[in-house]
């Protein structure tokens, strides 16, 4: 469960885009066209209302990354596009996991989500909703240890990234 | 004033002198608010047509062409001609007439989502939403058309919006395209670390494409050709912006291209590419493209670097200025012996043509370049003619030379010599084509008709589907599929049909006085030129191999080819 960690092929891409019409399925398109798949994709507000935030995960050639990334860059409506390794960034991803729940498997299971930092924030009839944030490492473990306790859906976010230090992503 | 008429008002502030365009319902507010307008509207019998007529247009003239067609199918005519342009990077503005905005998404009657089958092929789109936002979208899109790398814009506008009041403050507002980025002159420590390479450069190679054109960069590529003393090869684009008449010109270089340029790929120490981007036609096979040789890269766009080849120095800006900045920084190189080698192989490998078999296309063309000597505007079509004319019709200006390059759009060349033409009514305009391309746009005779054009129209007819024919005999064993063209028409009769004048040639003895006599007249003319059926375009480069692998003379007819594994 770990190999996103290790695959080569995996990339975090952020991008800035002004918030006009067409503007996700152009870049979409950009990826699209160049054999990149999308594993996951946030759009988000940023503090400017003008201009949104892509977080886009894909999976594809190293090579054509660079490509895609100049691309990417010139759309009319987009600012700004880069890569983001983990060394100059850090991520977080978010999710909600539905799983089969009796009070017989309480203890064994809050003893998995402390360690986790994740929140059971509802139960009802057999069922528990759990929530968890942290990095995509993280929630790709807990996901395998709850399996056990039968999972019956799960939801995540998807990466977002922010650079450190004082300049902006 | 509703928003159809601020639209127009905007666009004659932008100077647009032409609009070319075929009305529809979802259209009808906009050419209604022409009526009375100093645009010139110019009614073309199908879409597409329009949209080479911009283009040609563009080309000629360096200002953006502008289409106006209505909805669904009328749209959707025109994505070929989108298409082209943005292969091409031609500056375009494309309006489309839309179904009212509520019914946007429900299949309403002539109802397309053009701005989404046009993403892919456009440089920018907008699909208008608010009738206020029309003046900024205008003059966004002029903007984004023909600055940076050019390439078409489309607007889509519902009729609800073009008809409703114009409310707004002004007709010229601010624009709103914070991503929208302009490289300029260029990075000098880019341009210092470009010029260092030409130092101990013995054979040089100066590579002309499209991008010269564009920011007509010809008279610093002479200078910078003269200091280094550097020979020029060109793309098919690149054609004329330095003179292919000067001794220092190797023509065009490439799959269809001369020996001598493409000899000249496999011996030179240093390539510069001004304003190419490397295609596919131009390196056969990039691994083997100009081995061991330094690659130096000036292009406006960034995505190009590196795209098809990693250059040893790269300068992102417009090829004027940046070539102009160059030829201070350089040192003259010795080439004497360079250029005596490829002074060698123009000898050797000349292009050439039989004249003992009939009427060739090449001797056709060879009696064109007599009579015109590079002072006309060429406009091509796609296939064998193209190619032949793009080897025997040299040209001595880049906006004299217009063809479909990156699309390879057969019917753009007569549609597109109409647009020339309007842009430039003083020169000679001749369109050369094919009888298959031709038959693809053929009904715009009637355009030239009534604006009384005096375009000149070349048919070079073979009967065939040429190029294909050649590929078929020499590497698919001559099993023709798919490229004959029986029942071609008595083009001259069609032409008279028009009310064009015809004119007929099928014999090398009276080619050049019946050129001649086509050329002199006073309005449009077709030149029908019914030349031998199975002339082959030579040299050639297989799609995917290199000049390495250039077949100069016509192969025996028992030398066996393997397939191409190249792109097309």
């Amino acid at each position: 469960m770990f190999k996103q960690k290790q695959n080569p092929n995996i990339h975090t891409i952020s991008i800035l885009v002004a918030n006009k019409p067409g503007v996700l399925v152009r870049c979409a398109q950009v990826f699209a066209r160049r054999g990149f798949n999308i594993d996951a994709l946030v759009v988000s507000a940023t503090v400017n209302p003008e201009f949104s935030r892509m977080t886009i995960t894909a999976q594809g050639d190293p090579g054509t990354l660079d490509q895609i990334i100049k691309q990417t860059s010139k759309l009319v409506d987009v600012t700004h596009c880069s890569e983001h390794t983990g060394i100059d960034s850090i991520d977080r991803e978010y999710a909600l996991v539905k799983i089969k729940h009796s009070p017989s498997s309480k203890i064994a299971l809050n003893k998995i989500l402390k360690k986790f930092h994740a929140n059971v924030i509802r139960t009802e009839k057999g069922v528990a909703i759990i929530e968890q944030s942290g990095t995509t490492q993280e929630l790709d473990e807990l996901e395998g240890l709850l399996k056990k306790f039968g999972i019956i859906e799960m939801v995540r976010s998807g990466k977002l990234v922010m650079v450190k230090g004082r300049q902006a992503t | 004033m509703n928003g159809a008429e601020a639209l127009i008002h905007c666009l004659e502030n932008f100077g647009v002198e032409y609009i070319w365009g075929l009305s529809g319902g979802a259209a009808i507010p906009i050419f209604d608010a022409l009526v009375g307008s100093k645009i010139k509207l110019i009614l073309v019998r199908h879409e597409q047509g329009a949209t080479h007529m911009a283009d040609g247009y563009a080309r000629a003239t360096g200002r953006p062409g502008v289409v106006l067609v209505t909805s669904g199918p009328g749209a959707t005519n025109t994505v070929t001609g989108i298409m082209t342009a943005h292969m091409d990077s031609v500056p375009m503005i494309v309006l489309t007439g839309q179904t009212i905005s509520p019914m946007l998404g429900k299949d309403a009657f002539q109802e397309s989502d053009i701005f989404g089958i046009t993403m892919p092929v456009v440089k920018h789109s907008y699909l208008v939403k608010v009738t206020n936002d029309i003046p900024r979208v205008i003059k966004e899109a002029f903007h984004i058309t023909n600055t940076g790398r050019p390439g078409p814009v489309l607007i889509d506008l519902p009729k609800d919006v073009t008809s409703a009041p114009f409310t707004g403050d002004t007709l010229d507002p601010k624009m709103d395209i914070p991503g929208y980025q302009v490289a300029g002159k260029g990075n000098l420590a880019d341009i210092k670390k470009m010029a260092k390479m030409f130092k101990g450069a013995k054979r040089p190679i100066l590579l002309v494409g499209h991008g010269a054109v564009i920011s007509r960069a010809g008279e610093a590529i002479k200078q910078l050709a003269y200091k280094l003393n550097a020979p020029v090869t060109n793309t098919l684009l690149g054609k004329g912006e330095f003179p292919e008449t000067d001794p220092l010109s190797l023509g065009m270089l490439g799959m269809h291209g001369t020996a001598y340029a493409n000899l000249g790929l496999t011996r030179c120490d240093l390539i510069l590419s001004i304003g190419s981007r490397w295609d596919d036609r131009v390196n056969g096979n990039p691994a083997k493209f100009c081995i061991g040789a330094k690659k130096l890269h000036i292009d406006i766009d960034e995505a190009e670097i590196g795209k098809i080849l990693q250059p040893d120095a790269y300068c992102i800006g417009d090829a004027r200025l940046i070539v102009e900045e160059l030829v201070k920084h350089v040192e003259p190189c010795d080439t004497n012996e360079w250029l005596a080698e490829l002074n060698s192989y123009k000898k050797k490998h000349p292009l050439k043509f039989k004249t003992d078999k009939g009427l060739s296309a090449q001797y056709v063309l060879h009696e064109l370049q007599e009579l015109t000597q590079g002072r006309a505007i060429i406009s091509t079509d796609v296939g064998q003619h193209q190619m032949w004319s793009a080897q025997f019709n040299l040209s001595i200006n880049g906006r004299k030379w217009i063809s479909s390059g990156g699309a390879g759009t057969m019917g753009f060349g007569f549609p597109a010599a109409i647009g020339a033409q309007f842009g430039c009514p003083n020169d000679l305009v001749v369109a050369v084509v094919g009888d298959g391309g031709f038959q693809m746009t053929l009904y715009e005779l009637a355009t030239v008709f009534i604006h009384k054009l005096p375009v000149k129209v070349l048919i070079i007819d073979n009967k065939y589907l040429g190029m294909v024919r050649q590929w078929q005999e020499l590497f698919f064993d001559n099993r023709l599929s798919g490229v004959d063209l029986e029942g071609n028409p008595d083009f001259v009769k069609l032409a008279e049909s028009y009310h064009v004048k015809g004119v007929h040639i099928d014999k090398p003895e009276h080619a050049r006085e019946r050129l001649k006599e086509a050329l002199d007249y006073k309005g449009p003319v077709v030149i029908w030129a019914e030349v031998i059926k199975e002339g082959n375009v030579f040299p050639m480069i297989p799609a995917g191999k290199s000049a390495y692998e250039m077949i100069i003379e016509p192969p025996n007819a028992s030398q066996k080819l393997e397939k191409p594994t190249g792109s097309t």
